[in-house]
């Protein structure tokens, strides 16, 4: 998945190694941004009301 | 080596096709595997991400917004001497005010935040908003600590009843525990009144024991007299087993414009 990733971006190894960074930090602040705080009240803690 | 192999260019054997085909089933296998491990890694740092967000970044995000609605808040400036009266500058102390009931404010629309709760012996700790409400899209994980609606309003005759988080989203009762029978708990409303509360008794009762709220604590038939606080929280921490609770009482209660209350003044 990875492997066929790295031979598919252009450029030298450190241009891909950059893109590939970069993807990972846009990937990581969609997750913080939108997934986790879609899928936060699912998880099983956090509760600190009494009732219900 | 065979002869066959060396008699090129002819065509490959039945036993060389064969393993040909094996070595390819091989490499499918072998890819296939790598893509599950791949995603599985992958999988495993998604996770390590989202304790990181809800552990770490929710408290980073909630600080800052908390600190933001409480001075936003239409509070009116508390009065400060003036060195040239005589006295050096610094607080005026507000006069305990028991002699008559104090003002209740009507309960506000839900999401509104109508007060402020301090605590002194969580020094260190921010002033922290409180909210009208208690579910977490709205209030809980966006606005700090909320009000029970339907419960008593600061000072009045019931139960004031608030619950905030203990762990994530700023963790404005992260330190519940370390609360004493008489510390002060200091609520100021937009209303500009101070109402002081004294703790009274902490327990830790199961998620189900909604008579902890009651106008009366423990006993939801009763017709209140007194007035009441309550904090709930999640007990252990990280944790929604059990409800940490903290019960109070009402002390005194005095406007802002006499200054501010003995117990939020350092070393008092």
């Amino acid at each position: 998945m990875y492997g066929w990733l790295w031979h598919r971006l252009p450029g030298p190894a450190a241009v891909r190694a950059l893109i590939l960074t970069l993807a990972a930090l846009a990937v990581l602040a969609a997750c913080f941004l939108w997934l986790f705080p879609a899928i936060a009240p699912f998880m099983p803690f956090n509760e600190t009301t009494v009732g219900e | 080596m065979t002869s066959e192999t060396t008699t090129e260019p002819a065509a490959p054997t039945r036993r060389e096709r064969r393993k040909a085909g094996r070595s390819h089933a091989r490499d499918v296998v072998y890819s296939v595997v790598g893509v599950i491990g791949e995603v599985l890694i992958t999988l495993g740092v998604l996770l390590f991400a989202f304790l990181l967000w809800q552990l770490w970044w929710t408290d980073v995000v909630g600080n800052r917004v908390q600190a933001e609605i409480v001075a936003e808040l239409p509070f009116e400036p508390v009065p400060t001497a003036t060195p040239s009266a005589g006295a050096p500058a610094g607080p005026v102390i507000a006069p305990p005010r028991r002699d008559e009931p104090p003002p209740v404010m009507a309960e506000p629309a839900h999401g509104t935040t109508f007060a402020t709760i301090q605590v002194p012996r969580w020094a260190g700790e921010p002033e922290r908003p409180i909210s009208q409400g208690t579910d977490r899209a709205t209030v809980l994980d966006v606005l700090g600590a909320g009000h029970y609606e339907g419960t008593a309003m600061p000072g009045d005759v019931g139960n004031f009843a608030v619950a905030g988080h203990r762990t994530t989203y700023a963790k404005p009762f992260n330190r519940v525990e370390e609360l004493q029978v008489g510390d002060p708990l200091v609520i100021r409303t937009t209303d500009n009144i101070w109402y002081v509360y004294r703790v009274t008794s902490t327990q830790v009762v199961p998620p189900s024991a909604i008579d902890v709220i009651a106008p009366v604590p423990g006993d939801p038939g009763a017709v209140p007299t007194e007035r009441f606080i309550t904090l709930t929280t999640c007990h252990p921490m990280f944790s929604a087993r059990e409800r940490f609770i903290v019960h109070g009482v009402l002390d005194y209660w005095a406007p802002t414009s006499d200054g501010i209350p003995a117990e939020l003044v350092g070393g008092a």
